[in-house]
């Protein structure tokens, strides 16, 4: 009989009305932008330059490389090298790149220099609410605006982050048990003993958690 | 004149007063000029004032019946949204393409939303609160509602647009349709009235037996009428489920796509104003126009005017509870029920009527009521059953997709 | 003479002479319905409210409507199409032949100038109308109906799709 589809129809949406303002679990909408959904552990959007420690300048983990730089998609990354050398983490004097401009106007966010970075310097950030009313410069974020503290990273990525600063601490053991071992098991050279008492008090620094 | 003697308190007739007041103080010669623009203004104020709160009841209702919730940034619970929409659309770039045809381009919105301002001359809103009692009044509302169609045409032809033309069409089709089943529908009221005059039919409505109204709405003619009424109304102000001409994933917005900023905010707010005479129309045919549901004391020291609007938001309740329901009706689909089923069936509720007018009246009506209902029911089966799809459906087979 | 009649006089004249004179033809079409428009002011300001309503009803919104699809179907635009045809000065002779034919009608139907009612002509309500139909007039009414729907049903038939004849087997698809 004509009409009895329309009438159950009708009867579904009137439900729908009253039951909206009774149960709570029928409003899924998120009043954004003072609630939000929580992100997934592997979000990503753009580029950050992660540092160790509290300054930012200091505690740098990129070495200028350039890798990222070449494998770049769509050569947004614009690195210039330092011509003076930093200690690193390990110890190891390295250059530091005095300019490191990511362009997030052309960023496609494909993680490829994330991949390739040998040193673990550049990883991905979450944040996505970046407006800006200048379409250049606004969008071209500098290694000031880059940088963001390992804190920060294993809040954003912390299965990551972890896994990311164990890898970094083995590494950084066995560098110190290489030099160890290169310093110790040299006998009776007086050279060697000079140097191994002059290597062994340089302190393993910039080793922070 | 009797009706009006009863009930007649002063917080009903406080319009009417006030306007007495007013011409009381103008000068003679200006007294008819000024009689006539004391009763427009009012109409001028309050039904786009209507359309304003309809356009957010629209949005907020139809959001909670697809459990989400309608705008509500603006204003408490979003309720100043009106306000936002119309300064957006007066602030919006009138675009007018290039090689459209100008004058017809100007003016289609403007003929439109003067033919809908127009109608509401004889539709009555409350005790004596009409602003022409013509002789023929229904006749004019129909004869005015026609003017829209021209409206539609120009729109769609002057934009020199394929979408527009296309969306022009199928809106008069469909306008032409639905306008012979809406007058049918109309006549059973106008029948049992004896007259054409909106005024005359509200106060054949307005007594009471008991406490039961005299609502034309409570006869099986009517019952079936104000149904039919209520579907052609729809399909005139191209709501869904008959909104084709304009939906947007069809034709994207159809007859007025071209058409930005104030102009297409004149559009709606014609289309609104046509759906609120229609419904004010219906009211008025088979609801009882301003009079009171039942006899009791409570329910008849309620202003009059206020019953109008009360049932006019009803209707409005009701075309956007139809509108989150329903989806699209094909433009087949749409013909074939104007023409075979609303038609016929409007055809026979004349019939119906002049059957009742002429059974005997027994008690109850009981005689009238089985054999009217009888005599209407069948062919209504019968009509719907003959609307079915012919084609089985059949379970999808893929040739070529592993 | 008043105001009210110059107007709706002036603007049912400039409709239909706009009808004849522009070069559009879908103009030409809305400036008759501007034309039809008048005509039914001049027909509610002699009192005849039914006839007005139904002029507007039937000319505005249904024959403008339908002269205006058949000319947006049928007119071939090519290149602006002359206004005056060649025949100017026979179409000249023959419409002045047929004003003074209706002016000399309308002069003698007023000439008995002292037989000037004293009494208003008595204005009909839309009931007489429909007493006069269904009792007087009601053969002739009938008649039209059976004529308007031989008219329907051509219309039908001739834009029926000849495939969808009914009489041919319906296709199980």
């Amino acid at each position: 009989m004509i009409g009895t589809g329309i009438l159950k129809g009708l009867a579904e949406t009137a439900r729908n009305f009253f039951l909206s303002y009774v149960s709570k679990d029928r409003l899924t909408t998120v009043q954004y932008p003072e609630q939000r959904l929580p992100q997934i552990e592997a979000a990503r959007n753009f580029p950050f330059l992660v540092y160790d420690g509290a300054e930012w300048d200091a505690g740098m983990r990129c070495v200028a490389c350039q890798i990222c730089e070449k494998e770049c998609p769509p050569k947004c990354i614009f690195i210039e090298k330092s011509k003076d050398k930093k200690p690193d983490a390990v110890g190891k004097p390295q250059f530091y790149p005095a300019r490191f401009d990511i362009d997030i106007s052309v960023c496609m966010s494909c993680q490829i220099c994330v991949e390739v970075c040998p040193f673990d310097a550049i990883k991905m950030d979450v944040e996505f609410d970046l407006p800006t009313d200048d379409r250049f410069a606004g969008l071209m974020l500098d290694r000031h605006k880059l940088s963001k503290s390992n804190e920060y990273y294993h809040e954003i990525h912390p299965t990551e982050a972890t896994a990311v600063d164990t890898a970094l601490d083995a590494e950084r053991a066995k560098a110190a048990a290489a030099k160890a071992a290169a310093a110790a098991p040299k006998p009776a050279s007086p050279a060697a003993t000079a140097a191994s008492a002059a290597s062994t008090p340089k302190p393993t620094e910039g080793e922070s958690k | 004149m009797i009706v009006a003697a009863v009930n007649a308190g002063s917080v009903d007739q406080v319009f009417v007063l006030a306007k007495h007041a007013l011409l009381a103080r103008t000068p003679d010669a200006l007294q008819p000029l000024a009689s006539a623009i004391i009763s427009i203004i009012p109409l001028l104020v309050v039904f786009p004032s209507l359309f304003a709160i309809t356009t957010v009841l629209e949005r907020k209702g139809l959001g909670r019946m697809q459990n989400r919730l309608g705008p509500n940034r603006v204003g408490p619970f979003g309720l100043l949204q009106p306000a936002a929409d119309g300064i957006k659309a007066l602030i919006k770039e009138d675009v007018v393409p290039a090689a459209a045809d100008q004058l017809v381009h100007f003016f289609a919105p403007v003929i439109f939303v003067a033919a809908a301002f127009v109608a509401y001359a004889v539709l009555p809103i409350g005790r004596n609160m009409v602003l022409v009692n013509l002789n023929a009044g229904v006749l004019f509302f129909f004869a005015v509602g026609s003017v829209v169609e021209l409206s539609v045409f120009m729109a769609g032809w002057s934009s020199r647009s394929k979408y527009s033309l296309l969306g022009a069409m199928r809106a008069i089709a469909q306008m032409i349709s639905y306008e012979v089943p809406l007058v049918l529908a109309s006549v059973p009221a106008i029948m049992q009235a004896g007259s054409l005059s909106t005024v005359d039919i509200v106060n054949a409505q307005a007594g009471y037996t008991g406490i039961w109204p005299h609502w034309y709405l409570f006869t099986p003619w009517g019952i079936v009428g104000f149904g039919l009424f209520l579907i052609a109304a729809t399909a005139e102000s191209n709501r869904s489920p008959f909104d084709l001409p304009e939906g947007e994933s069809e034709i994207i917005a159809g007859y007025f796509i071209e058409y930005s900023g104030f102009k297409f905010a004149l559009f709606f707010l014609a289309e609104y104003l046509g759906m609120f005479a229609t419904s004010a129309l219906g009211i008025t045919l088979f609801l009882g126009g301003w009079s009171a549901p039942l006899g009791i004391s409570l329910f008849t020291v309620v202003p009059s005017y206020i019953w109008f609007f009360a049932k006019l938001l009803g209707f409005i309740c009701f075309f956007i509870w139809i509108r989150g329901t329903l989806p699209r009706l094909r433009m087949d689909q749409l013909m074939g029920f104007a023409w075979k089923f609303i038609l016929p069936m409007a055809l026979l509720n004349i019939f119906v009527t002049g059957l009742w007018r002429f059974l005997p009246a027994s008690p109850l009506n009981s005689i009238r009521w089985i054999v009217c209902a009888a005599v209407l029911a069948a062919p209504c089966v019968v009509l719907s059953m003959s609307l079915k799809q012919k084609k089985k459906l059949l379970i999808r087979t893929y040739h070529f997709a592993e | 003479m008043t105001a009210t009649f110059l107007i709706l006089a002036a603007i049912t004249v400039a409709g239909t002479a706009a009808a004849m004179g522009l070069r559009n033809a879908v103009h030409c079409v809305l400036a008759l319905t501007a034309g039809f428009a008048g005509l039914a002011g001049l027909y509610l300001y002699l009192g005849a409210q039914f006839v007005g309503f139904t002029q507007i009803m039937v000319y505005v919104g249904a024959v403008a409507i339908l002269a205006v699809f058949a000319v947006m179907m049928t007119h071939n635009p090519g290149e602006p199409e002359e206004i005056f045809s060649r025949f100017w000065v026979w179409g000249a002779v023959i419409a002045g032949a047929v004003f003074l034919t209706l002016a000399r009608a309308i002069r003698l139907a007023f000439a008995p100038a002292d037989a000037t009612p004293a009494t208003p002509a008595p204005s009909t309500t839309v009931q007489q109308i429909g007493d006069a139909l269904m009792h007087r007039y009601v053969l002739p009414l009938e008649i039209i109906g059976l004529l308007l729907t031989a008219a329907l049903i051509g219309a039908v038939i001739i834009a029926m799709d000849p495939k969808d004849d009914p009489t041919l087997e319906e296709d199980a698809e």
